[in-house]
């Protein structure tokens, strides 16, 4: 086991990965009550075109598979694990995001057994035609909540308009038709591909005791036997560098119009560190351009252009990248125009000054030492980092090297108006 | 459990409470100030967080206060109202890195302490009031606010029903504000009133962190000088309960149904069987193991939520799920059915130990952020009761089933409120 020191956040990681290829890490906590648990798999919902384990041929599963296999795995030939867990005292769930699954507990005892439970039902699937159909009642609902919600909308809307191929484009949780072509023969065959332990983390912090966690996990894992790994071959659609949709528009049942203009990233082969350093410059470009201590937000807020659900987002994950701005406004085609102008204005290296980048990057210092304080967090987070081949406790020596040049250069090559789109959801009353 | 240690520092009406911890990487100063849900001030209490975040005497504008905060390392500052009860309370947070973690900082505590106290205390005035451009702004951004519930089907329907069940009673109240009481609103009357609410409200500070209690009690009393007032509980009443079941149905163009099923109960948070209340509503509805999940959503593919909410400040707990409107009256009866099941008793023993391990972890859980603690302090505070966390364990494990049928017996369906797309049933 080796131990990792982070002398300025004052937190140490253990780390081993074990005989089977499971990378383990454990991150005690003083003083807290709470231990949270994730077991996280390298696979999320871009992931629909692979080899399965075992065959030689690329296969393309329906959409939102990946998020139906972890409302599946939830169900057991004896019941719902969610009973055990509560029975154990333990609060569980998972998630299902572009490129990872994660299953979940917290609990303030009995962290042992929830552990076990956990590692055990994560491996050892059981799908029944019956169950699977069962499901689809279920998840149809969760789609059409979603449907209903405007800022979800505009949000996959925008990701539709940037992307002519990716998968990334496809709604996590599928449509109602998709996921009626699903059967539990496809979700063994993901299964098999990819909860391989080789492809999977599982990450503890709370108020733990290392040695004893580890022993734990790898006694339970000794106790089971898995297929030698083969390495995971996907294939994703070659992506033009431009935005696939310029515009696009939706009309719901809403008061107020909704805007969000967004940009795809050009393609980089970082790792590593540069990797870590192009995230962090787009996390800082941002905040420098559109943050609420930015001219063009106070003269935007001033103006009555926006309110205070403006906001920005960056994702950057393997294989593709991309940036959101926006919020509700009265006036949508102005302000996707003024955030378009922005942008453009900084790749010239406009607003791009000297005190905004001290503040952006101090704020963005202090947000990361806030973020510490939640289990949820650094367990989520350092997964997220370890499969991009990048360790969280980098962020805060990373940013205090960083330099406004830095920024400067990345915003000439992030911004490009070929890769602009906007989407915008509009009342129904007024179509 | 570890117990948190709390020194407090008491006032009628104005009260400091410190937790020393070094548990976190920040501080967090917490200032809560309490007063009547009333219709004529709610709006005004509703835009006044938002007016004061607009600009300090020292940092006279939003930008110039949000680049203070980023200078303190990207500082934490949130404020809000929420209901509790019929009690209108408005929160001011700030949250400051623990300068421990950073190279070569100090004093970052005190730095935040004065920022905020500049917020409540020397806001940017023109002419003795808050300036008419700010008020107008804020005044625009609050409507567009109100009217953005709208957008967020899942909230407003709750909100609908909460408003149906309630006329008459200040309850009914969003805690954002009313739109119509938006408009007459001016800088002289804000003023005014924020003048009132300085010297009436109850007020309550939290600090929690890696700090000396008697020195941030000190702190806390030089910065932020608030005057001496007596302390008014807020009768909140849980109001008479309705012979009749009101049914609402409202239509929309949407795709899901949204299912909102609003009861009374007697028991609030200042009642002896308020634990068994909890673990009734667990059992019912607040978890993933309780019937309203199992039997809603598992048992017969109705749903994705499906669910049981308690507010104990009022008497109020409501059903809700997320349905097919062909579906609504299958629902409805699944509904009305578990909480039948409550009333008899009809309980196992596993429902029984799951709810309670899950109450439990939860509350052991809050203890865990800063907020979290504040907010387990503040139901105590506000209703007037004492129950520390450790006895309110102990009290979740000593509930019978009996008891938990007793508090599900209180509860009375009052409204039916079903939000749904245009086509017919």
């Amino acid at each position: 086991m080796e131990k990792n020191v982070f002398d300025q956040m004052n937190e140490t990681v253990y780390h081993e990965q074990l005989d089977n290829g499971l990378n383990v890490y454990i991150l005690p906590k003083k003083g807290f009550n709470k231990t949270y648990v994730t077991f996280t798999t390298n696979y999320g919902s871009i992931d629909n075109e692979f080899i399965p384990n075992g065959e030689s041929d690329f296969v393309h599963v329906p959409d939102g598979i990946a998020h139906f296999l972890e409302h599946k795995m939830f169900e057991k030939e004896d019941g719902d694990v969610f009973q055990k867990f509560s029975s154990q005292g333990a609060s569980a769930n998972a998630f299902t995001s572009f490129t990872r699954t994660a299953y979940l507990f917290s609990a303030t005892s009995n962290v042992t057994e929830n552990t076990e439970t956990l590692l055990d039902f994560v491996q050892a699937p059981y799908f029944t035609e019956q169950t699977v159909e069962k499901e689809k009642g279920i998840i149809g609902q969760e789609i059409r909540m979603y449907d209903d919600n405007p800022d979800w909308r505009v949000y996959f809307g925008l990701i539709e308009n940037l992307y002519k191929h990716h998968p990334v484009k496809i709604d996590i949780a599928g449509t109602v038709e998709s996921i009626a072509d699903i059967t539990k023969d496809h979700l063994y065959t993901c299964y098999n591909t990819f909860y391989h332990p080789v492809n999977m983390t599982l990450f503890i912090v709370g108020p733990v005791d290392p040695d004893a966690m580890m022993q734990l996990v790898k006694e339970n894992q000794s106790k089971k036997s898995f297929p030698e790994p083969i390495p995971v071959e996907r294939r994703f659609p070659e992506e033009p560098e431009k935005a696939a949709l310029e515009h696009h528009e939706i009309r719901m049942s809403v008061n107020t119009p909704k805007c969000e203009v967004g940009f795809k990233m050009p393609l980089s082969d970082r790792t590593g560190v540069d990797k870590l350093r192009e995230e962090l410059a787009a996390n800082l470009l941002l905040e420098m351009l559109f943050g609420k201590t930015a001219k063009f937000y106070e003269k935007a807020y001033n103006s009555g252009l926006i309110d205070d659900t403006f906001g920005f987002d960056y994702t950057g994950e393997r294989g593709f990248g991309f940036a959101l701005v926006g919020g509700d406004t009265d006036k949508p085609e102005q302000l996707a125009q003024r955030i378009q102008t922005q942008l453009l204005e900084a790749k010239e290296g406009g607003h791009l000054t000297k005190e905004a980048f001290e503040r952006a990057r101090k704020k963005k210092i202090g947000t990361t030492l806030r973020a510490f304080n939640s289990p949820e967090f650094i367990a989520n987070q350092f997964t997220r980092y370890q499969f991009n081949g990048l360790n969280l406790f980098e962020i805060v020596p990373v940013l205090e090297k960083m330099t406004l040049e830095d920024v400067v250069d990345f915003a000439k090559e992030m911004i490009d108006e070929h890769r602009f789109s906007s989407c915008f959801v509009l009342p129904k009353e007024t179509a | 459990m570890e117990a948190a240690h709390e020194q407090t520092f008491n006032e009628p009406g104005y009260s400091i409470h410190v937790i020393e911890t070094e548990k976190y990487k920040t501080n967090t100063i917490m200032i809560k100030m309490r007063a009547p849900l009333e219709k004529e001030t709610v709006t005004m209490r509703a835009l006044l967080p938002h007016v004061l975040q607009s600009g300090t005497e020292h940092a006279p504008s939003a930008a110039a206060f949000r680049t203070a905060l980023d200078e303190l390392y990207g500082a934490l500052f949130f404020a809000d109202s929420a209901k509790k009860g019929n009690e209108h309370v408005l929160t001011f947070t700030m949250e400051a890195a623990n300068e421990h973690y950073l190279n070569g900082e100090n004093d970052l505590f005190d730095r935040a302490l004065a920022l905020l106290a500049d917020v409540l205390f020397r806001p940017k005035l023109k002419e003795g009031l808050f300036p008419e451009k700010t008020v107008q702004q804020e005044k625009r951004s609050l409507q567009q606010r109100i009217r953005s519930i709208y957008d967020d089907k899942t909230r407003y329907a709750s909100l609908k029903l909460v408003e149906e069940m309630y006329k008459e009673d200040p309850y009914a109240l969003p805690a954002g504000g009313l739109l119509e009481k938006v408009e007459p609103i001016d800088p002289s009357s804000l003023y005014a009133y924020y003048q009132k609410a300085l010297v009436e409200d109850v007020i309550d500070i939290f600090v929690i962190g890696d700090v000396n209690a008697q020195e941030a009690v000190k702190k806390i009393k030089e910065y932020l000088p608030f005057s001496d007032r007596s302390a008014v509980m807020t009768q909140t009443e849980t109001g008479a309960v309705s012979k009749e079941v009101q049914v609402i149905r409202e239509m929309q163009d949407i795709n899901q149904g949204k299912l909102n099923i609003g009861c009374r109960t007697t028991i609030t948070y200042d009642d002896p069987q308020f634990v068994a209340m909890q673990v009734s509503n667990g059992i019912l509805g607040a978890f993933a193991h309780s019937k309203l999940f199992m039997n809603v959503r598992e048992k017969e593919s109705l749903a994705y939520y499906a669910a049981s909410r308690l507010d104990s400040h009022k008497g109020f707990v409501m059903m809700l799920a997320g349905i097919d409107q062909k579906n609504y009256d299958k629902t409805v009866q699944i509904m009305n059915e578990q909480l039948e099941e409550m009333k008899k008793g009809n309980i196992s023993d596993l429902e029984m130990t799951q709810t309670k391990a899950l109450l439990k972890n939860q509350l052991q859980e809050s203890a865990d952020t800063a907020r979290g603690m504040v907010e387990v302090l503040y139901h105590n505070i506000s209703s007037g009761t004492n129950r520390p966390i450790d006895q309110w364990l102990k009290d979740i494990e000593a509930v019978t089933k009996e008891q938990a049928a007793a508090a599900a017996q209180t509860i009375s369906v009052d409204t039916v409120y079903f939000l749904s797309g245009k086509e017919e049933i």
